[in-house]
């Protein structure tokens, strides 16, 4: 047991290459670890982990603890929970936090029935209540409608799931130092009973609306699927992705890869056109977090305004190609 | 082969609105559905009985309005339905949850080969039952499930990952939660419909399923709501309209003034 109490964050790897998401983690652990005066680990588990080492040290992980057995080399539920359950047993950490991913959505619940640990799904606020000792993690609820603030008062520990792109990644520098404790889990007693066959990565049909910087979006406003290219247009213009609200994927006028809000992907950009979308906040939870939120709304009273630092009144079909037009001549 | 699949009803979430006084969700009128990703558990189910034989029984569980959830998924295909609800049940998180509806599964007398699950609710869009329900029953998960083949031992599930797919083999029984992508979910049949509006649906609550007390409700969930509030309202907005060529042309100004264009 340890002297200090600790927050963990799950550095979910592959092949020895950590997501992204883990590093957004420790960036927002730090916050957490400042308020609390808890340690920040990052628990590792791998076929090999030290050359991920330096990276979560880098971003502010004070101590590692580091699993490693050739087992878990890729994710599979069962060893993984396994490790997560027995190191947790031993270490009683406060929180633990993991990323939203395929990976963590099937790890963190699994762990947390192990334990009887408390689970909140895809935060996206956290924040320590010093008085009380606990972590308050703040969450949209029924699609996106209302959010509530969840805390764990009687079980330990405290775990969360957030998404990718909903905390900033901040590094604190190239060359931060801290503890490695090598942990030795027997995976022996683990029976094999599944087995990965086959992995594939699909790079064509992925739209990166993760990493673009400029998103412009249609939502059900746009009136129909051929509209979807005034959308492009002015993405195209911008340098930018095109996102779609749900309402316009469940219709069929673009494929679920465009899909911005709580059951599509959540997205950062520094800007993001919301075009023809109400706002229902199962959108807002996805986008909600760009730096900039432009609106392009004929209704002045679609609570997409809500969240918009700009909103444009009117036709899209005139402002978006307006937009278009201008932003081009200021190219040329 | 028996399947069962794990269904919830849920608020049409698309026609929830919140009352921005009072914070509170506007419900009255809202109609109650399947769960969306249900159904394409449920349809999964079908198919597999279609092609293999067997039976299919759901499970909810819920308040006792639940059971037109569980009608209309007999009305689409489904042999078997149980309710499980009870008082002392309300107020359970995804732990408690998890807890109750595997004592349900233990109880039922036929042997099960695979439990399905939609890749999460829409209400509470925690995607956490299927994987605790799993551990607590003592079976491998596959989560976020496209297809699903019938092999030798299991079943053979191509999974859905952030960047592509992976295929698995898994042996049986096997838990899998099921994404949209999968199929849709098949008209019901009139006949069936008919039969569903008189079927028997048996409500397990605790007497039938002697839960410990202290892992259920409110009781057994480690998880409280500490605060609900109404999505944050940005305060320093500015609105535009009038000529279109005039708002884009001021908008672009306060874009380049701002540095982001």
């Amino acid at each position: 047991m340890s002297t200090k109490k600790e927050i963990w964050v799950y550095a979910e790897q592959e092949h020895g290459k950590l997501a992204g998401v883990v590093f957004e983690l420790l960036s927002e652990g730090r916050k957490l670890a400042a308020k609390s005066g808890f340690t920040l680990c990052a628990v590792l588990a791998s076929a090999n982990g030290k050359p991920m080492h330096q990276e979560l040290f880098n971003y502010g992980a004070k101590k590692i603890y580091n699993v490693e057995d050739p087992r878990l080399e890729t994710y599979q539920n069962d060893y993984f929970s396994k490790v997560m359950a027995d190191l947790i047993k031993a270490q009683n950490p406060e929180i633990v936090l993991y990323g939203a991913s395929t990976i963590g959505r099937s790890l963190a619940p699994t762990v947390a029935v192990m334990g009887w640990a408390g689970l909140t799904a895809d935060c996206t606020e956290l924040d320590f209540d010093t008085e009380r000792q606990c972590l308050l993690q703040t969450r949209p609820a029924f699609g996106g409608n209302i959010m509530a603030t969840i805390i764990c008062p009687d079980h330990r520990p405290q775990m969360s799931t957030v998404r990718s792109n909903v905390f900033k990644k901040e590094r604190v520098s190239e060359n931060e130092t801290g503890e490695v404790v090598d942990v030795k889990i027997d995976l022996s007693g683990v029976r094999e009973r599944m087995k990965r066959v086959e992995s594939v990565v699909e790079e064509v049909n992925t739209v990166d609306l993760k990493a673009a910087d400029y998103i412009v979006s249609g939502g059900r406003g746009i009136g129909g699927q051929e509209n979807f290219k005034v959308i492009e247009g002015l993405a195209n213009a911008l340098g930018g992705a095109v996102g779609a609200s749900r309402a316009t994927v469940d219709a069929g006028w673009i494929s679920h890869h465009h899909q911005v809000g709580q059951t599509g992907k959540t997205v950062c950009p520094l800007v993001y056109v919301a075009c023809g979308i109400s706002g229902a906040i199962q959108h807002l939870a996805g986008m909600q977090s760009a730096d900039l939120i432009i609106a392009i709304n004929k209704d002045p009273d679609a609570p997409i305004f809500d969240v918009a630092d700009f909103g444009l009144v009117g036709d899209l079909h005139q402002i978006v190609p307006e937009f278009t037009k201008q932003i081009n001549a200021l190219k040329s | 082969m028996h399947i069962v699949v794990c269904i919830k009803q849920v608020p049409d979430s698309d026609k929830v609105t919140i009352d921005r006084e009072t914070n509170r969700l506007n419900r009255t009128g809202v109609p109650s559905i399947i769960n969306p990703f249900d159904e394409n558990a449920l349809e999964m189910a079908l198919q597999l009985k279609d092609k293999h034989g067997g039976k299919i029984t759901v499970i909810s569980m819920g308040p006792p309005q639940a059971e037109e959830a569980l009608r209309t998924a007999l009305s689409h295909g489904a042999d078997d339905a149980i309710l499980v609800s009870d008082r002392k049940f309300g107020g359970a998180d995804t732990w408690a949850t998890s807890y109750t509806i595997t004592l349900a599964l233990k109880k039922l007398t036929e042997p099960v080969d695979l439990i399905l699950f939609g890749k999460q609710a829409i209400d509470g869009d925690t995607a956490q039952v299927g994987p605790g329900v799993a551990h607590f029953y003592g079976v491998p998960m596959i989560t976020y499930a496209k297809s699903c083949e019938v092999t030798d031992k299991g079943f053979r599930v191509h999974q859905v990952t952030d960047h592509g797919y992976n295929v698995w083999d898994v042996e049986k029984p096997a838990a899998l939660t099921v994404v949209k992508e999968a199929n849709s979910l098949r008209m019901p049949s009139l006949k069936k419909k008919m039969a569903a509006k008189k079927a028997e649906i048996p409500v397990w609550g605790v007497e039938q399923l002697q839960p410990e007390e202290s892992k259920i409700g409110l009781a057994g969930s480690p998880t409280k709501v500490n605060k609900v509030f109404a999505p944050p309202v940005k305060l320093n907005k500015e609105i535009l309209s009038g000529d279109p060529a005039d708002m884009v042309k001021e908008l672009i100004f306060k874009l380049r003034e701002k540095k982001v264009l």
